[in-house]
């Protein structure tokens, strides 16, 4: 197969997104009723998008071996449910999770380049990359310079993130917007771009670390991006929503748009991660309701 | 790698249009196997003794029969209406008038899923849309113009509005309740009495806001809703004491009404077709200007005099748009206008649905490219897939004439002069839709463009503040707003 030659477009041209389009276009997913089957498969598929996250300072050794185990068991007294898709920490905390999860088949991504502000050297950046991915990270979760962004200084934010893809050897990067401080969906739509022509595997809304993070109209504007580009160059890229998906409606919502957006090859934990810390347990609610016909409280899921 | 053969790109929708059934309940309608005409605040039996079926037809079966109005039950009604006229509703302080209308409102709120589902059954129409637009839409002018009724001394400063009388109301089957509401709601402001007359094949939501009027206690002759199909609205126009014509429908029976009238002194407005122009600039937000589309030509299934149904793109992004636009397409889902996940419903009427299919085959004849999605349809009931047909000039029949389905036509243009004249080349004048990113491009457009509503980067968006209505042979008068209380008064 050969490689189609990839002509990358000048970023200064300003993107064209209308918002009221946008945000009315998003909130009609909403309206897919979805019941029965497709509600069960969805449930299922949502947990098996989730990257289980925690990024705390005062992470430790236990508290990420509890998560991993929480990973891999959700809720064992329900037969043949999925695991998560990975565990997302901080690099010092890789090789820790990496040992947990031996056996599982979930990913450990590791955050990176001075997350979450972004702000130091290439130095920093690429030395906080390497040592993830030595330490064994199968995915590199980076931050774009919001600051040098907003200075217009696209080339640096483009080299930037070719530099840190080039250390990632064998791991997948996802690059990690933070729309909330880009704000408006023009600006997502640039910076998506500038990601997936420099290389990135995954485009991610947020770092969690700001507000607001996710929101269905911000991820409509990316995923539409990731059309434009599949189209352009016939490559793939995966979408990652993090933050504020806390209730499976929502999740369900945002698989509904995905499946409207770019059809069933992105519909799997290749192509498409859920950010969320708190989502599984709703999703295990939702199926125990489905099984037994009633909610039980929250005490009967554990936390990690 | 998502490559199909031949190295060519695609997507795959297919699963997109796949949901579990997702039904609304039709529990919530409350249907009589028989229906009466309304007159003077009673359901009375016709004195033509006839009755017709109305019908579902998404499933062809029957829900209920309806009163056959003739020219003696017409007769009926108009003394009727005459009658609360003067004894009643035309002294009646406008606060008094208020209420009522007020009342109205509340109630059509109050049992909302009820008329959903009615709708629905009747019409054809998806339950999210009659759900989520019509009945609210509906409430919204009852509400709106019971504003109005007791603020008339300011809605024409230094003169003094006078009622007309009785008002002959003829309304069409794509919005069956909201023109019903359209057209009694500034009726009735403006100290009018009406009498109404639904479509054949949609009686149902009519006859069920008649319930509410005499639940609502509105005095008897206020309001009178007659059945009956071509000869009753004939009856009704020509009936020699009525006061003002309302007609929304065709351009052709428009004519007629046009003519029937002439030297008569009965005031009237009409509401007729549309050919709308849509255009997308090479600076549209163009993945929302896809959505402009899709909204524009196969919401209610095309059936909406102010469709966009030519439309125009920009020759240097028309490639985009047209993948766009197709790969939109793939996760429409046609079907079961009661399943809460159907985007497009069924047609309307068997008749329709011929006319959709006559104009589908002059395209072809004429040499247009037809393209239709890969969505299923059901094999019972009359459902026609989303049609697009490109390579299409002005002059083809179908940019001309009217469909009334959902079939866009789609040429492309270069320059915005040219896209101009030729959105103006064409004798009616309802409505059109701009996709620019550009605003000081809105505006040229905007003024040009002869059309009596025209969207910018939206389309289809309706609210009882604005009026609506059109140039040429689209018609004449508005409805909505203040604009829409001029047709009702004297001033």
């Amino acid at each position: 197969m050969a490689e189609k030659k990839i002509s990358i477009p000048s970023f200064s041209l300003p993107p064209r997104i209308d918002q009221v389009g946008v945000e009315e276009r998003a909130s009609r997913f909403t309206k897919r009723s979805i019941k029965k089957e497709t509600k069960l498969n969805g449930l299922f598929l949502t947990l098996n998008m989730i990257d289980l996250t925690t990024l705390e300072g005062k992470d430790t050794v236990g508290k990420v071996r509890q998560l991993c185990y929480k990973a891999a068991h959700l809720h064992d007294t329900y037969p043949g449910l999925p695991h998560v898709a990975a565990v997302c920490v901080y690099p010092s905390m890789v090789a820790t999770a990496k040992k947990a999860v031996e056996g599982t088949g979930i990913k450990i991504a590791s955050v990176a380049t001075a997350f979450p502000s972004g702000q130091s050297s290439r130095n920093v950046k690429i030395a906080d990359t390497k040592f993830a991915v030595q330490q064994g990270a199968d995915e590199i979760d980076m931050v774009i310079s919001r600051g040098k962004f907003l200075e217009g200084e696209y080339n640096f934010v483009f080299d930037e993130i070719a530099a840190v893809k080039e250390v990632c050897g064998e791991a997948r990067l996802k690059v990690i917007l933070e729309t909330g401080e880009l704000v408006t969906y023009d600006k997502v739509r640039r910076a998506s771009d500038i990601a997936m022509y420099a290389g990135a595997d995954f485009i991610k809304t947020s770092t969690g670390k700001v507000t607001p993070a996710a929101t269905m109209p911000v991820t409509l504007v990316m995923l539409e991006a990731i059309r434009d580009f599949y189209y352009k160059t016939g490559k793939m890229i995966g979408m990652k929503p993090a933050g504020g998906i806390s209730k499976s409606k929502l999740a369900l919502h945002y698989l509904v748009m995905l499946n409207e957006t770019l059809g069933s090859d992105w519909m799997n934990n290749q192509w498409f991660r859920f950010g969320a810390s708190s989502l599984a347990n709703d999703v295990l609610m939702q199926l125990e309701k489905e099984r037994t016909g009633v909610y039980q409280g929250k005490d009967y899921f554990s936390i990690d | 790698m998502a490559k199909a053969k031949n190295n060519t790109l695609t997507l795959k929708f297919d699963t997109a249009r796949v949901y579990a059934p997702a039904p609304e309940s039709k529990s919530a309608a409350k249907i009589l196997p028989q229906y009466d005409l309304f007159i003077n605040g009673k359901f009375e039996k016709p004195i033509s003794k006839k009755y017709f079926n109305t019908i579902n037809p998404a499933t062809e079966e029957k829900l209920s029969m309806v009163a056959d109005a003739n020219a003696a039950d017409v007769n009926k009604a108009v003394k009727a209406a005459r009658n609360a006229y003067d004894k009643t509703w035309k002294n009646m302080p406008g606060k008094e008038r208020a209420k009522y209308i007020y009342r109205i409102a509340r109630m059509i709120q109050e049992r909302a899923r009820e008329f959903a589902v009615i709708e629905t059954l009747d019409g054809g129409k998806p339950i999210r849309e009659s759900r989520d637009f019509d009945v609210p839409t509906a409430a919204n002018h009852f509400f709106y113009y019971a504003g109005w009724a007791d603020k008339l001394e300011y809605a024409f400063p230094n003169r003094t509005a006078q009622s007309l009388g009785v008002a002959a109301q003829i309304i069409p089957w794509n919005f069956p309740l909201l023109m019903a509401a359209w057209k009694i709601a500034p009726a009735l402001a403006t100290g009018n009495t009406v009498v109404l007359k639904p479509a054949e094949t949609t009686p149902l939501t009519a006859l069920k806001l008649a319930e509410i009027i005499q639940e609502a206690d509105l005095p008897p002759g206020v309001v009178n809703i007659i059945t009956g199909a071509g000869a009753t609205g004939a009856a009704m126009v020509n009936h020699a004491d009525i006061n003002k014509i309302a007609f929304t429908g065709s351009t052709a029976v428009g004519k007629i009404i046009q003519k029937a009238i002439a030297g008569t002194g009965k005031r009237a407005t009409l509401e007729l077709g549309g050919k709308a122009a849509n255009i997308i600039f090479d600076d549209a937000p163009l993945d929302q200007a896809v959505e402009g589309i899709v909204n524009g030509i196969f919401f209610n299934q095309g059936h909406v005099c102010c469709a966009g149904s030519r439309l125009y793109v920009q020759e240097s992004v028309y490639k985009e748009v047209l993948r766009k636009l197709k790969d939109r397409l793939e996760t429409l889902i046609v079907g079961d206008p009661l399943d809460k996940n159907t985007d497009i419903g069924a047609i309307n009427s068997k008749e329709q649905l011929a006319n959709i299919h006559k104009y589908i085959k002059i395209g072809v004849a004429e040499g247009a490219e037809m393209y239709q999605s890969n969505a299923a349809i059901p094999t019972k009931g009359f459902f026609c897939k989303p049609t697009l047909f490109t390579n299409v000039a002005q002059s083809n029949r179908i940019a001309q004439e009217e469909i009334f389905g959902p079939v866009l036509s789609i040429q492309t243009f270069r320059t915005d002069d040219e896209v101009i004249e030729k959105a103006n080349n064409t004798p009616f004048g309802l409505s059109a839709g701009v996709w620019t990113d550009k605003g000081s491009k809105i505006f040229n457009l905007t003024t040009k463009l002869r059309a009596g509503v025209v969207w910018a980067n939206t389309y289809n968006q309706f609210d009882p503040t604005s009026p609506f209505g059109g140039y040429k042979e689209s018609g004449y008068g508005r409805e909505g707003g203040l604009h829409g209380l001029y047709p009702y008064v004297e001033l």
